[in-house]
């Protein structure tokens, strides 16, 4: 790692743990912002480096959701009364057992839904290009009307996740979701860029490039497709189960399996970030969550049709991403070497 | 689950006659898609909020006194002109990329359809009632209601008068030949864009008389697009493109399923076992074509 490199991260989490301090009206929004960042990072694991344009990553996160919940609940009070209840609380956590139950309930989110993902990806990750991409839209949908339909999770009514234990108050409860969700988002950046340095993604990148060709070449395709899956699963997980805890009630099309929000965002993300780059994601999602709140708190109501026109707008005019735009305008930056005469002559051409 | 269905042949009879009057339905749906896939090379997912937003208009001329069996004949001219700007503005600059960028780029309109039907016609579940009455069979133990009827009536007629256009008048000739080669097609003198534009605005058409039908005999609703999408899709898949009574039968079995789910399963799991069994299918064709080290493309 180059000390300018090492500053910068330092930096970086300076800033991220300062954060709740420096803005504490802006708490919750940056603990959704951490969220987004990591569904965006780890999506790109698929449809940047890999070229598996995925719809259904949200199965991980709707799955991760509603475990965590689940979990905390279910370890200590029955699940079933738990949920017949709804809203009024028959039983209340006490600070010990809600944090024990919070620490499994995400371990239990995140390894179910890679595991998951390593049972479903032989068979689904064996589909290539838009056939793969209606396939994942269909299994994220599907899960979604399921779990709607079973009782014990709260069926069409919704389960509400336990409340924060009863000191602090809200101040408390934003600090400690948003340190979650903070280090969930290190532990996701790290292992994205330990990954992003390996051989591994040199066969992701050829994956995307040819896939038969890497095969000829002697990688075994599916078993690096399946591991690729999985690492996005389980920070998918992850953060679903943080972000259940957060918004404190769980619904199965509108919050957990939600495909016509999260399930775009994270594609539109990655995609105005730039696809198939480490900062990418990372910056697409911090642009995309400014802009949305900004519209969602001044144009209430309008809110999806400016969702809809903005995707249009990205996908048709804007492919490339902020990072491909950067990396078009300043080559050097990203370490291309660039013979002047050579892009004099393509200006030329143009 | 329940198997009482198959203790009571008359629930069974039910069912299959049920199933196959709303699959020549969603044939036809499917119909309009596999066209524009085939000619385009796009996949639109907005596919099932223009049926929805045919509903609709088929449903305001019902508001205003007007019988709404008369959408079947207003709603593809109105939808028609919509589905030729959906392309000028949208379509026409995702054509030649990759089917990924058109997925995403339809999902986009389909989220902004959703909204802006949500906005104008409220989120109500509304129905056009048609008055038509019902027909009983077998000592009135299956009830078959004649908008049903009706509505795979008129599909089907929609269905052949659409074949014959295609294969007899001269766009439908370039509609052809554009979809077999689009370059050699251009370098013939025939006017891809145009081309282009027509098949989407049929298309549309198409989505029109379905919806109209679908506000007659079930119930529409801003947010019930995706389905009918993901039915059209599953449609083609099955039957391959341009395989016309594929699709019908296809359809046919895909509404007999959907019925026997709805029975079974119960009715908060018929939209689930729908997608359910899109991913099945694609799963099956895809270990069935790897034996041969083939894939799906």
């Amino acid at each position: 790692m180059k000390q300018k490199d090492l500053i910068l991260y330092t930096a970086i989490l300076i800033f991220g743990l300062a954060a709740p301090f420096i803005f504490p009206a802006f708490k919750v929004q940056l603990s959704i912002l951490c969220v987004l960042i990591i569904l965006a990072a780890t999506w790109n694991i698929q449809g940047g480096e890999m070229g598996y344009n995925s719809f259904g990553n949200i199965l991980f996160y709707g799955l991760g959701m509603y475990l965590c919940a689940s979990v905390q609940v279910g370890m200590f009070f029955p699940l079933a009364e738990w949920t017949e209840s709804g809203g009024e609380k028959t039983f209340v956590h006490t600070p010990k057992q809600f944090f024990q139950g919070m620490a499994v309930g995400l371990i239990v989110a995140a390894v179910v839904p890679t595991i998951v993902a390593g049972l479903i990806g032989y068979s689904i990750l064996g589909l290539r290009g838009h056939y793969f991409a209606i396939c994942t839209l269909g299994l994220g949908v599907a899960a979604g009307e399921i779990s709607g339909g079973i009782e014990i999770i709260g069926a069409g009514q919704g389960f509400t996740t336990p409340p924060f234990p009863d000191f602090g108050g809200l101040e408390a409860r934003g600090e400690f979701f948003y340190f979650c969700s903070f280090f969930a988002l290190v532990l996701t950046f790290i292992t994205i860029r330990a990954i992003y340095s390996t051989r591994f993604k040199l066969i992701l990148n050829a994956i995307r490039d040819n896939e038969d060709k890497a095969e000829a070449m002697g990688i075994e395709t599916m078993k690096y497709k399946i591991i690729g899956w999985m690492v996005s699963a389980f920070f998918c997980g992850l953060a679903g189960g943080i972000m259940g805890g957060l918004v404190g009630y769980i619904d199965s099309t509108d919050v957990a399996f939600d495909g016509r929000e999260m399930g775009v965002f994270m594609v539109l993300m990655a995609i105005l970030g730039g696809k198939g780059t480490l900062w990418g994601p990372i910056i697409g999602a911090t642009v995309f969550h400014i802009f949305k709140e900004g519209f969602w708190t001044f144009f209430l109501g309008w809110q999806y049709v400016a969702l809809g026109v903005l995707i249009v707008v990205i996908v048709i005019y804007f492919p490339e991403g902020i990072m491909g735009w950067l990396r078009e305008k300043y080559p050097e930056r990203f370490g291309e070497v660039v013979d002047e005469a050579d892009r004099k002559a393509q200006v030329e051409l143009k | 689950m329940d198997f009482m269905v198959f203790q009571y042949p008359m629930i069974t009879i039910q069912a299959c006659l049920d199933g196959i009057l709303l699959g020549v339905l969603f044939a036809l749906i499917a119909y309009g898609m596999a066209l524009q896939w085939g000619v385009m090379n796009i996949i639109n997912i907005a596919q099932g909020d223009l049926v929805i937003l045919g509903g609709y208009i088929a449903y305001f001329m019902y508001l205003y006194g007007i019988h709404p069996a008369w959408g079947v004949i207003v709603s593809p001219f109105i939808m028609y002109f919509i589905g030729v700007g959906i392309y000028k503005l949208v379509i026409n600059k995702v054509v030649d990329r990759d089917l990924f960028i058109s997925i995403l780029a339809t999902f986009g309109i389909s989220i902004l359809f959703m909204q802006l039907m949500n906005f104008a016609f409220g989120a109500d579940v509304v129905l056009a009632n048609s008055g038509y009455g019902t027909t009983f069979l077998f000592d009135s133990n299956v009830v078959l209601p004649n908008s049903k009827i009706f509505s795979a009536a008129v599909s089907i007629v929609f269905a052949i008068c659409l074949v014959i256009y295609m294969k007899k008048s001269k766009l439908g000739r370039a509609i052809r030949a554009t979809a077999q080669n689009a370059r050699a097609a251009k370098i013939l003198g025939v006017d891809t864009e145009k081309v282009y534009a027509a098949t989407f605005g049929i298309n549309a058409a198409l989505c029109g008389v379905a919806g109209a039908l679908i506000s007659i005999t079930f119930t529409i609703h801003p947010y019930m697009g995706l389905p009918y999408t993901i039915r059209s899709f599953m449609i083609v898949i099955v039957a391959g493109l341009g395989n016309l009574p594929g699709v019908a039968l296809s359809g046919m079995g895909l509404g007999v399923f959907e019925e026997f789910a709805d029975y079974m399963l119960g009715t908060e799991f018929r939209i689930g076992s729908v997608f359910l069994l899109l991913v099945l299918i694609l799963v099956y064709r895809r270990f069935k074509l790897s034996r041969k080290r083939e894939y799906l493309k």
